[in-house]
């Protein structure tokens, strides 16, 4: 399978970047790892003219501490993520999540700015970024903005980002009682459903992955979290649960609220 | 476009067009035809090649995202007539059958030892995650890693 022709640019900076996607608009894509991207060009479900290689970026693979912040460079591999000891200090939940990817291979070549830029209903970080409540940092022609990860993702492969923006970081607080659970697809190996809780103190952060179209933020769980796992019944109260040849909408919900459950008891 | 990757430490320089795959690239452009291409998307590993040292899947990756890197194939681990010692271990525990799988479970099983010298038998299983074989049943394949981490430890 041979993707339709295409130019590549490799950029050196954030700000050429944003300049030849506000040029060319619609035509050009921006590529990190291309483990999302460049097997859908090879199926010609995306036909972009021009690709715009954003991994040789420098400083945006770097992982560092600011404060009471971990914040991650979009360009940082999922493995580098999973074996950062920064990250598993300070936010394991995440090094827990990215290194639950695909497998060596995708987390070698995989980035989490692609990762959430994709929006793949079926992938792990959201789960995780919207638990965190973690920032999300993009720059565009405009300059640089901060989504909340609770605004991010909108629908099915759709996020806030506007069409001259890239994510450049992401911004986590330091997270000390976290979790993330997950029920593999058992092929591909991504999420049928994926759960992150988040604990602070007599309060409970829930993000679900995997289960609706678009990830969300269990506020029926929160609401009615006790310090026990009988909130995990609400797991899927008012949200549209998706259907599939995996799995269809009534195992998904048992399995939604099987996996808050663990989550919670973790 | 033109490119500069080093392969099994020989430089090669190619024009090439961005669409054409790294396995394509490999197989086509340089008779390179020990990477296997399995599925093509990114799902059986049969492409595994190393990349600056670590395993990821050459038919997932475009050759010009390669440049100025250094790959190594299957046909970059022994040493002229001398096996490496995950090779080796293959042979002595008869870790392949139809052998298509084999090129990418030895550059997988390299990245693996090579970030944990001593992994359990549960380390090497999950880090075959990527990789497929229709013969085996995978036991004497994880066998095979077993002894070969045991080989290059001593
Ligand atoms: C076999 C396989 C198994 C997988 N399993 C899982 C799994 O279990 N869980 C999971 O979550 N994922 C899984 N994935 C997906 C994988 O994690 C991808 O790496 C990830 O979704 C995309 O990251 P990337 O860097 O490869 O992005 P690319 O493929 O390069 O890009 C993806 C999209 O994001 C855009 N983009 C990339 N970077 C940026 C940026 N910084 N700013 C704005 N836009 C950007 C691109 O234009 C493109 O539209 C799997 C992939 C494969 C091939
Ligand atoms: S051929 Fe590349 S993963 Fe199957
Ligand atoms: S030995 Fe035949 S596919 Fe693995």
């Amino acid at each position: 399978m041979i993707p339709a022709k295409f130019d590549y640019i490799k950029v050196s900076s954030i700000g050429e970047a944003v300049t030849l996607l506000d040029k060319h608009g619609f035509d050009s894509k921006i590529l990190s790892g291309g483990h999302s991207l460049i097997p859908a060009m090879k199926l010609r479900l995306s036909r972009p003219e021009l690709l715009i290689d954003i991994s040789g970026i420098s400083g945006m693979d770097g992982i560092s501490e600011e404060g009471d912040k971990i914040v991650v460079g979009a360009n940082c591999t999922h493995q580098k993520i999973a074996s950062s000891k920064l990250v598993k200090e300070h936010l394991n939940i995440l090094a827990q999540t990215a290194g639950c990817i695909g497998d060596v291979q995708v987390r070698n070549r995989g980035t989490l700015g692609g990762s959430l830029a994709h929006a793949d209903p079926a992938s792990d970080y959201p789960a995780t970024v919207l638990a965190c409540d973690a920032q999300i940092i993009a720059e565009g022609k405009n300059g640089s903005r901060t989504i909340a990860a609770t605004d991010f993702f909108q629908s099915i492969f759709t996020t806030a980002l506007a069409d001259d923006e890239i994510i450049t970081s992401v911004r986590f607080p330091k997270v000390a009682n976290g979790n993330y659970q997950k029920f593999f697809q058992s092929a591909s190996r991504f999420a049928v459903v994926g759960v992150a809780v988040v604990k602070e103190g007599d309060a409970v952060k829930v993000g679900i992955t995997g289960v609706s179209d678009t990830p969300y933020r269990a506020s029926a769980v929160e609401s009615a979290y006790d310090g026990g796992s009988s909130a995990a019944a609400k797991a899927v109260h008012g949200v549209e649960v998706m259907s599939d040849h995996f799995a269809d909408a009534e195992y998904r919900s048992h399995l939604a609220k099987v996996y808050v459950k663990r989550a919670l008891e973790a | 476009m033109n490119i500069s990757i080093t392969i099994n430490g020989k430089a090669y320089d190619h024009d090439i067009e961005p669409r054409i795959s790294l396995a394509q690239f490999l197989r086509e452009n340089l008779d390179l035809t020990g990477t296997h291409i399995g599925c093509d998307t990114s799902g059986c590993g049969a492409c595994t090649i190393t990349l600056d040292g670590k395993a990821v899947k050459s038919c997932t990756l475009l050759a010009v995202q390669a440049d100025g890197c250094e790959i190594t194939t299957i046909e970059g681990m022994a040493n002229g007539a001398q096996m490496h010692p995950i090779q080796e271990a293959f042979r002595e525990h008869h870790g392949l059958q139809c052998g298509f799988c084999t090129p990418g479970m030895v550059m997988t099983a390299a990245d693996i030892l090579q970030s944990n010298p001593k992994p359990s038998e549960e380390d090497i299983r999950h880090g075959l995650e990527g990789n497929f074989c229709r013969c085996t049943g995978y036991h004497n394949i994880v066998k095979s890693i077993q002894h070969a981490a045991e080989k290059i430890n001593t």
